[in-house]
């Protein structure tokens, strides 16, 4: 039975010494799979053994991330890599770019149109949901290509 | 408290088929905005709306709540409904406006 409960700690140790990665792709305007990425990514980190608080924390971060990719952009991608040390998500999309990135982080400011907001999406939030739920996050956009938002959420307690 | 005896004292109707009823109901919370949702709700909160789209199960899901009520006479689109029975996620109706129900809920004593 000991024996057991060693193998058991060996192999989740030995899971999370090898670095987990994996991508999603996102369509924009599916909002039928629209929370897809997230929620997978919520369940993987679970699987791996991820602190549950730290898996809230993600999925918050993670949901907010596409549903702006769903929202605003024709398509993107999630990214996420988790190592035993941090859990980090990029997310890339093709387009149209923030023009102002220090207003979009604003609480409160968006750009949705009337039907987005409708759903209940576009309050200005997601942006500093992210923030609040993160240890790093950064975006760089060039208006007319795209986006690149990266988040980082520390895996280990300081 | 269990859901059912939330949907018992409120006299909701369920709309889904395939759920738990006996789910462990943790508090409420009511907006209509999705993100505050996602900041705001705690797993096993019961959630009440009158948005009605299929993207209020994947905010439930993720959230883990224990289910969503739709206030004001609200009815789930068909596709919301179905994605609510793969999920799992109980979607219960009433005619009751918003403040009424968390009124009522409280009165139950459901805290948030």
């Amino acid at each position: 039975m000991e024996k057991d409960c060693e193998v058991e700690v060996v192999m989740m140790y030995d899971k999370f010494e090898k670095n987990v990665e994996g991508v999603f792709f996102l369509k924009g305007k599916d909002f039928t799979n629209a929370g897809t990425a997230s929620s997978e990514l919520k369940t993987i980190l679970g699987e791996i053994g991820i602190n549950q608080s730290i898996i809230r924390r993600a999925a918050i971060a993670a949901f907010e991330a596409e549903m702006n990719v769903i929202i605003y952009t024709p398509a993107g991608m999630m990214h996420y890599s988790v190592t035993p040390e941090i859990l980090k998500v990029v997310v890339e999309d093709m387009g149209p770019g923030i023009e102002d990135i220090e207003l979009a982080m604003t609480e409160g400011y968006s750009t949705a149109p009337d039907y987005i907001r409708e759903m209940g999406f576009g309050s200005g939030m997601g942006l500093p949901n992210i923030k609040k739920n993160t240890d790093e996050m950064k975006i760089t956009s060039s208006p007319g290509e795209g986006t690149t938002l990266e988040f980082v959420i520390n895996l280990k307690k300081e | 408290m269990k859901l059912q005896k939330i949907i018992e004292g409120l006299a909701l109707e369920v709309k889904t088929k395939t759920h738990d009823l006996t789910k462990e109901v943790t508090g409420g919370y009511a907006s209509d905005l999705l993100s505050d949702v996602i900041a705001n709700t705690k797993e096993g909160n019961v959630w009440v709306t009158i948005q009605t789209h299929i993207n209020i199960v994947a905010v439930a899901a993720l959230k883990e709540l224990s289910g969503i009520i739709l206030a004001n006479g609200k009815v789930p689109d068909e596709d919301t409904l179905k994605k609510a029975d793969d999920e799992g996620m109980p979607i219960m109706i009433t005619t009751l406006p918003a403040f009424e129900v968390v009124g009522r809920l409280y009165t139950l004593g459901l805290r948030c």
